[in-house]
């Protein structure tokens, strides 16, 4: 699949927006972190700033962003639809919360329900997210258990570290809130191990045999194309990874998104606390980050589209 | 209307192309791409279209693959493939689309792209195993074979030409339509006497169009015989060149 | 089928109006003419749908007839007359008015007709107004006249006319409804290429069988229930292998030859005598034949006779003679083309050859049909039932583009008639006006004298020595050498050999080239570079180029367009009026004749002209005979439309065979009928006649279609038309090789002539495996027609170009990888004369020894208004460059064209290569690379986005 930029932006932008709205109620409503109107206007302005920067940028994939509106009226069917439909509800109860955090400085009572909603439409955003994707049978890279998993445990992974540098910076920082990120981190470290290791090992994959339904009668290739010039079937659901290539990405991905912000977070467990932790746990946040754009790339450059098989493709 | 109609009319209208008979000449796709330009769906945009990229929303296209000899001992081939939306009963281009733009309609089974209230996500083309949608970037919308909606009930045609655009242009008449929810309709007969077969039927997405198979290539005529006798054994052996048999009386 | 509208669902509308009007018409994509329905919106052509009543397509339309639409509105179209102001191919015009064109034209051309009107060489290319443009020439008073069947396909139609009075291309064709057995030689797509699809569709309903023989396994022959994949060149082999199993197996009509051919017809046989060899004759001139009966030579033509088949006979001068079906029987049931002689040649299995003879017998003889359709023979005799032999053959320039075509297509001819399948229910069937007596009584004229006119058509069917156009030492005539030794039944003419030696000057100079419609300076030519360096060559005396004046008329933009020096604008197909002619190529039907026009649908908003009134008026200015008046006034004011209705060729036989007489009832022949194109545009601009089911079959001895196609102006007798398998015209040059007669080759060419005018089919290596060393030119090489693209001018259309955007060299993949050639991988294609660079394709479907690749997709950067960078430049390749109009030098020096030596028939396919590939990083673009053309005077930068058909939107979506 054709990695779009607007698509890798919006996911992991809105992913680590959700994943720091989710904790950031959870822990306000548990009282784990005082209600500084400073912080919680700073935390949530990042959480929607990340949130609606992500949602922005999938509308510059539309052909027709004016009529984005039309996108929430199929959410009995449609996982985009759906997931557009919780993001907009989600920031109802998050304003809301975040409202009564700042100018109330109260999360608790009726606050902290607002709290406890927002926190389970952000959750049921990027579950919308992830099954988008897994939905698809199209693409067995992408109709895959793992899929939502991944989604969910990397925005809560990277939410967490947001919410950790946040909290470190205003001089609220707990070793919990550090040993959170890590533990968040390595589980999604260990879904997305279970995912690279679920499509590497899948059983025979597609390929023009079965596309054509020409199999039977011996091996099928393809020998004129349709067309001599590339189309959009092609750009978009052609688009191939040399394997060699991705290998290379997703050791990038695995440092830039999870080993670095992991032993920065170690450090930061050391250090504790003051401006050096912030430091650090900023820079684990913005690296994650930036893992996560590799990530997510792959996640689309290793998507194999049975379309292509028609386009000359060996496998999908 | 994403949700597919509960109630269904029963009919299925679909096409069933002959991969037996298709010479690959694509009369059907520039007729599709043709008659839908100025349609339905028009324009279907061609970018750069004289130039080094030129790229083009076409809803019908033909591929040709060859089929090296496989472990039945078939003897190989080459087989053109006209490929286009199937019509599928169970879309998911459909269930996928967040707004409503892509349906199937309850009353002949076609699946349609609203072009007024698409978005352009392209979801949809993403959901469709078969590479049947193809995104119009100038117009911001996708498109897709429309199994020629404005055509076959269209009463400014004759009752003949209401047919699709590709079915009514094809020479040697390899593409068929109908209605496939119907069993005795003369597409359902072929695909029952062909073995007319689902594309990737694993996916679920039940397809009404059919395609039917290239047929077994015959070296030899079923009952034909491999060498000829020869007329005149002993004049053969003589080696004289000579045949008796060209003494028959012949009369002009 | 009604429409069910359920609730809830958003509103189409499934009715909306198509069209303000519907005209009908003639497509002209391609040469098939199809009939063609044009909707009209705006004025703007809007869908184009094939016309179901007309007998050609049955509606049907092929990809370019849907096209047509992006011809019409082409950004490569010419816009005005064009005057070159800067040397040849630097594309430098100005823009003139007609006036000014068409005096300088006339100022030209009246010149060269005053003083020495063969000094004209006027060719056309891709042309269906021949009878228009022959005649034209013939009144010019030039012999250097012909279209492009010199290139194309002059090998069927001659091997054809020389032996059954008809022929392959598209004057003839199998009968699909009824044959059993189909056998296709070396087809892609033909010229009939809607009806053959339409053809192979009916086959495969029935569930005939269908063999096609090709080296490679696309198109046609992908369907085809069994493919083989012959080595070029060989097919001769291959018949000859198949003649050789009916023989052993005695699997042969008697009774169809002994009726219909000359298989009986006596041949003396005195070797040395200025006889030996030809038919013996009586007083009369009548062939004999020996008579068993009454054991004596008898006239041939006889009825009732009972000749003999074999033996040898004492005419009555004493000297022997012997039918000639048993030279037939000599020749090919020697071991020498046993199937075991020749399978390893053609690449082709003994047993698998053994096996298809026998299914052709098996077909022919056990599936035999009978049709209660009673007819009279030409003696009169009737026939209760109509039988036939359900086989059925077709062949095109696979076999027609090598140097040995005429013998192999006469070859498959004879394997027909020994099936006793030419024009019987399931076999080959002629399209009328055929069959034709054998040969045509047309013979080629030559220049009369300055001022003058021809004394008949610059073409014809030579059928001997004395027919030929040279001088007493032998030299040509002809400015392409056709009707000469080199190529003496150049039926055609030569095209591909104009400019080639007319920059030479040999066998003289000319004075003005006029070209209609031919991509002469690419696609159309063989050795681009070299025609491109004839057409610019210059005098070093004079400095005027060698080949001064150069008019051409062409619609586009093409590659030839920037090499010529006055340019004739010419209108779409859908602008003009144009006819379909018997004259001419006509869209006949084997079930009867028809003819067609083109009507202008839409007017033209550029200033052009169509080339045909281009073309009277030119006539009418110079005074040429037929073209003005007894008071000097031009004759046809009306310009071609005028000309269609009111020009004679003789009393009461014009363009049109429809609607003819004053009251428009009379058909074929009859006096003009002012109201004809009206009267066609009203019948959807076609005629067509259903014969009478009695008049269907056997035509060429069929007694009421004889004297039906005389009345009708058709042929000029009714006698029965015998097939010829022994062809004395063959003989005849023969003998002049040997020493006989008063007009003899010179020299050179004696042994040349002895060998090639064999009067019973031989085969030879194609011309150039002489010239090369084979083994290291392991490859043949060839070019397919894509279905959808017309030669060059397919590149234009945005829709087309899509599909055929650039093309791949083709080559077995099982030989790619002894090669160590991969898909994808660059290769250099080298030949004897040159080099190409391309992109490999593998494949399984291809004979091992042949790479191919799609004709004429490699574009010259700049032509036809694409972007320089076009894929069409910078991958696509011909292989045109590769291929040599001479051939390597004889003995003496000479070198012959690249042609067959019969009939001049340019050898395309002949050619030879290796091929090498090239390592990654050295190439990423094909080659060679010509100098890009620069954008023509008025053509408009094309668009960058075509939303063709958003016009018409919201008009339809306001529901009319
Ligand atoms: N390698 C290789 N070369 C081949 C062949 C092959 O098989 N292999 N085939 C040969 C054969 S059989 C043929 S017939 C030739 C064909 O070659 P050409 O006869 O040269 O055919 P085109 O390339 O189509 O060129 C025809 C010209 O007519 C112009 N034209 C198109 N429409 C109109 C019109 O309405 N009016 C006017 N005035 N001009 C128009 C086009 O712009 C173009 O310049 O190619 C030959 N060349
Ligand atoms: N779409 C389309 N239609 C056209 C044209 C076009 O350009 N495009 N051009 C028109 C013209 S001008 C012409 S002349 C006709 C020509 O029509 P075709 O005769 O069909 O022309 P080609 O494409 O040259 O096809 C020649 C075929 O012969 C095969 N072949 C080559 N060498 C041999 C051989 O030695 N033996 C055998 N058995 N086969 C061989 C090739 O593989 C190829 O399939 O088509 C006409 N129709
Ligand atoms: S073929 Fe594709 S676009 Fe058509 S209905 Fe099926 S899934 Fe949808
Ligand atoms: S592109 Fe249009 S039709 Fe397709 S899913 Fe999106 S809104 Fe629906
Ligand atoms: S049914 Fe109509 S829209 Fe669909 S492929 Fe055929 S011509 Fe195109
Ligand atoms: S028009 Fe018919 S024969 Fe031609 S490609 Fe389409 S389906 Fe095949
Ligand atoms: S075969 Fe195609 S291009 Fe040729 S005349 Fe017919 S419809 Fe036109
Ligand atoms: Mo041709």
């Amino acid at each position: 699949m054709h990695p779009a930029y607007s698509v890798l932006l919006f996911t992991t932008f809105s992913g680590a927006g959700y994943g720091l709205m989710i904790l950031l109620c959870l822990f306000a409503v548990a009282g784990a972190i005082p209600a500084d109107p400073v912080m919680g206007a700073i935390g949530f302005g990042l959480s929607f700033a990340m949130v609606t920067f992500g949602l922005a940028s999938s509308a510059f994939h539309l052909g027709h962003p004016e009529r984005a509106w039309r996108a929430v009226t199929q959410w009995r069917s449609s996982w985009l639809s759906r997931e557009g439909v919780m993001a907009l509800i989600t920031y109802v109860p998050a304003g809301l919360f975040a409202m009564g955090w700042v100018f109330v400085e109260d999360t608790s009572g009726v606050w902290a329900l607002f709290g406890v909603a927002a926190a389970v439409g952000a959750l049921a955003t990027v579950y919308c997210t992830g099954m988008i994707y897994q939905s698809l049978k199209t693409i067995r890279q992408w109709h895959n258990d793992w899929v939502t998993s991944v989604y969910v445990l990397l925005a809560v992974a990277t939410g967490a570290l947001w919410f950790n540098a946040l909290v470190i910076a205003f001089g609220e920082g707990r070793s919990l809130f550090t040993w959170l990120s890590i533990a968040a981190l390595s589980l999604a470290m260990v879904a997305k191990f279970g995912y690279w290791h679920s499509i590497d090992t899948a059983k025979a994959p597609r390929d023009t045999g079965h596309a054509t339904g020409l199999g039977r009668l011996g091996t099928v290739r393809q020998w004129e194309p349709a067309h001599t010039q590339t189309n959009y079937v092609q750009r978009e659901m052609g688009f191939r990874v040399a394997r060699k290539h991705a290998q290379k990405l997703r050791i990038y991905a695995l440092l830039a998104g999870f080993i670095v912000p992991l032993v920065l977070c170690l450090a930061v467990a050391a250090v504790a606390n003051g401006p050096a932790a912030a430091i650090l746990a900023f820079l684990a946040a913005a690296v994650a980050m930036f893992g996560m754009l590799i990530e997510r790339w792959l996640f689309f450059a290793e998507a194999q589209h049975v379309a292509a098989l028609y386009y000359g493709a060996d496998s999908a | 209307m994403t949700s597919l109609p509960e109630t269904s009319s029963g009919k299925k209208l679909g096409l069933v192309i002959d991969l037996d008979t298709c010479v690959g000449c694509h009369a059907c796709a520039v007729s599709c791409k043709e008659w839908n330009t100025t349609g339905y769906s028009a324009p279907l945009t061609d970018q750069n279209p004289y130039g080094a990229d030129a790229a083009g929303v076409w809803l019908n296209r033909v591929h040709s693959y060859e089929v090296s000899p496989g472990t039945q001992g078939s003897g190989g081939m080459t087989v053109n493939f006209p490929r286009s939306c199937l019509h599928c009963e169970e879309p998911a281009c459909v269930t996928v689309c967040p707004t409503g733009a892509s349906y199937k309609r309850a009353g002949d089974g076609i699946v349609l792209v609203n072009p007024d209230t698409c978005i352009g996500c392209k979801l949809c083309s993403w959901a469709c195993p078969y590479g049947a949608r193809e995104y119009d970037d100038d117009h911001g919308v996708m498109k897709k074979c429309t199994l020629c909606v404005d055509r076959i009930y269209n009463e400014n045609l004759e009752p003949e030409d209401r047919q699709p655009a590709c079915v009514r242009a094809c020479p040697p008449g390899a593409r068929h339509f109908g209605d496939l929810g119907d069993p005795e309709s003369d597409v359902s007969t072929l695909v029952r006497e062909r073995g007319g077969y689902d594309l990737m039927p694993g996916l679920g997405y039940r397809p009404v169009n059919k395609y039917l198979p290239p047929r077994e290539r015959r070296a030899a005529t079923d009952s034909g015989p491999l060498e000829l006798e020869p007329a005149d054994v002993a004049a053969a052996a003589a080696g004289d060149g000579m045949f008796r048999w060209l003494d028959r009386v012949l009369s002009r | 089928m009604a429409e069910r509208r359920v609730s809830g669902e958003p509103k189409v509308e499934t009715s909306p109006r198509i069209a303000d009007e519907v005209k009908c018409t003639t497509c002209y994509m391609c040469a098939c003419r199809c009939g063609i329905k044009v909707y009209l919106k705006d004025g703007t052509v809007r869908y184009i749908e094939g016309n179901r009543d007309h007998p050609v397509n049955k509606g049907a339309l092929c990809a370019k007839g849907s096209a047509g639409i992006m011809q019409q509105y082409s950004p490569a179209r010419l816009r005005n007359p064009l005057m070159r102001v800067g040397p040849r191919g630097s594309g430098e015009f100005k823009e003139i008015t007609w006036e000014e064109a068409l005096s300088t034209a006339a100022g030209w051309l009246g010149e060269v007709r005053a003083r020495d009107p063969r000094k004209l060489a006027f060719f056309t290319g891709r042309d269906q107004s021949q009878a228009l443009t022959g005649w034209w020439a013939s009144r010019f008073g030039t012999p250097n006249h012909a279209a492009h069947g010199g290139f194309c396909s002059v090998n069927m139609a001659a091997a054809g006319l020389y032996t059954i009075g008809g022929s392959f291309w598209e004057f003839g064709e199998p009968d699909w409804n009824r044959t059993r057995y189909f056998l296709m030689f070396g087809v892609a797509e033909d010229h009939d290429s809607n009806p053959i699809k339409i053809g192979l569709g009916k086959l495969k309903q029935r569930g005939a069988k269908f063999v096609s023989v090709n080296p490679v396994r696309s198109g046609y022959s992908a369907i085809a229930d069994e493919w083989i994949g012959i080595r070029p060149g060989t097919d001769g082999l291959l018949v000859f292998a198949l003649i050789h199993e009916l023989l052993r197996a005695g699997k042969i009509d008697l009774d169809y030859l002994v009726r219909y051919t000359n298989a009986p017809w006596l041949i003396i046989d005195d070797p040395g005598a200025a006889d030996d060899g030809l038919f013996a004759r009586d007083e009369a001139g009548n062939p004999l034949a020996w008579d068993r009966e009454t054991g004596a030579a008898v006239n041939a033509k006889l009825p009732d006779i009972t000749p003999a088949f074999h033996g040898e006979y004492t005419l009555a001068d004493g000297r022997k003679a012997t039918p000639s079906f048993s030279r037939l029987v000599e020749r090919y049931s020697s071991k020498d083309y046993a199937p075991e002689a020749v399978a390893e040649r053609v690449g082709i299995t003994a047993a698998t050859i053994k096996r298809i003879a026998a299914e052709l017998a098996q077909a022919a003889f056990e599936e035999e049909i009978v049709l209660d359709i009673p007819w009279t023979d030409w003696a009169g005799r009737r026939h209760e039932k109509t039988i036939g032999r359900p086989v059925a053959m077709h062949a095109m320039r696979g076999i027609s583009a090598h140097s040995n075509g005429f013998h192999t297509c006469r070859a498959i001819h004879i394997l027909q008639l020994l099936l006793g399948s030419i024009d019987c229910p399931g076999g080959f069937r002629y399209k009328p006006p055929f069959p034709k007596p054998i040969p045509p009584g047309l013979k080629p004229s030559d220049q009369v004298g300055p001022g003058q006119p021809l004394g008949g058509p610059p073409l014809g069917f030579p059928t001997g020595p004395e027919d030929l156009l040279v001088d007493e030492d032998g030299t040509p005539r002809r400015i392409d050498k056709a009707f000469s030794w080199e190529a003496p039944i150049a039926a055609h003419g030569m095209m591909h050999m104009v400019i080639t030696n007319a920059a030479k000057r040999d066998p003289y100079g000319i004075d003005v080239l006029f070209m209609y419609m031919a991509n002469m300076s690419w696609n159309s030519s063989m050795s681009v570079s070299s025609v491109l360096r004839s057409l610019t060559e210059t005098d070093p005396k004079t400095g005027d180029y060698v080949i001064p004046k150069f008019i051409y008329a062409d619609a586009f933009f093409s590659e030839t367009v920037p090499y010529a020096d006055l340019i004739l604008p010419d209108t779409t197909y859908l602008e003009r009026w144009d006819c379909i002619s018997l004259l001419d190529r006509p869209i006949c039907e084997a079930d009867g004749p028809g003819d067609s026009i083109r009507q202008p649908v839409v007017q033209p908003d550029r200033n052009v002209r169509p080339f045909q009134d281009v073309l009277i008026d030119l006539g009418a200015r110079i005074g040429l005979p037929g073209f003005v008046k007894e008071d000097g006034g031009a004759k046809y004011p009306g310009g071609y439309a005028d000309y269609l209705v009111n020009h004679e060729r003789a009393p009461g036989i014009g363009s049109l065979a429809g609607w003819r007489g004053e009251d428009g009832e009379s058909h074929g022949r009859g006096k003009p009928n002012a109201k004809q194109l009206e009267t066609y545009v009203e019948n959807q601009c076609f005629w067509h006649l259903k014969l009478p089911e009695s008049q269907r079959f056997f035509r060429h001895a069929n007694k009421e279609y004889l004297e039906w196609a005389v009345s009708f102006g058709l042929i000029g007798h009714a006698d029965q038309i015998v097939m010829q398998i022994y062809s004395e015209p063959m003989q005849k040059f023969r003998l002049a090789a040997q020493g006989h007669g008063e007009r003899q080759p010179p020299e050179r060419d004696r042994a040349r002539v002895e060998t090639y005018f064999d009067p019973l089919p031989i085969w030879y290596a194609p011309l150039e495996d002489a010239g090369v060393e084979t083994e290291a030119f392991q490859f043949h090489a060839v070019t397919q027609r894509p279905m959808a693209m017309y030669h060059s001018w397919g590149s234009q259309n945005a829709w087309l170009r899509q599909i055929h955007g650039a093309n791949r060299l083709y080559m077995s993949r099982a030989m790619g990888i002894r090669l160590g050639i991969g898909e994808d991988d660059w290769v250099w294609v080298t030949s004897a004369h040159g080099k190409v660079r391309g992109q490999v394709r593998l494949m399984d479907g291809v004979n091992e020894n042949t790479v191919w690749t799609w004709n004429a997709i490699g574009k010259r950067a700049g032509a036809w208004n694409l972007a320089p960078d076009s894929p069409e430049a910078t991958k696509g390749f011909l292989l045109n460059h590769l291929i040599s109009e001479l051939l390597p030098e004889r003995g003496g020096g000479y070198r012959y064209s690249n042609s067959d030596p019969v009939t001049g028939q340019a050898a395309w396919y002949d050619l030879r290569v290796k091929v090498e590939r090239i390592a990654p990083a050295d190439a990423r673009a094909s080659a060679p690379v010509f100098a890009a053309l620069d954008r023509l005077p008025g053509l408009e930068p094309p668009p960058e986005i075509l939303r063709f058909g958003e016009q018409f939107k919201d008009k339809s979506k306001g529901g009319a």
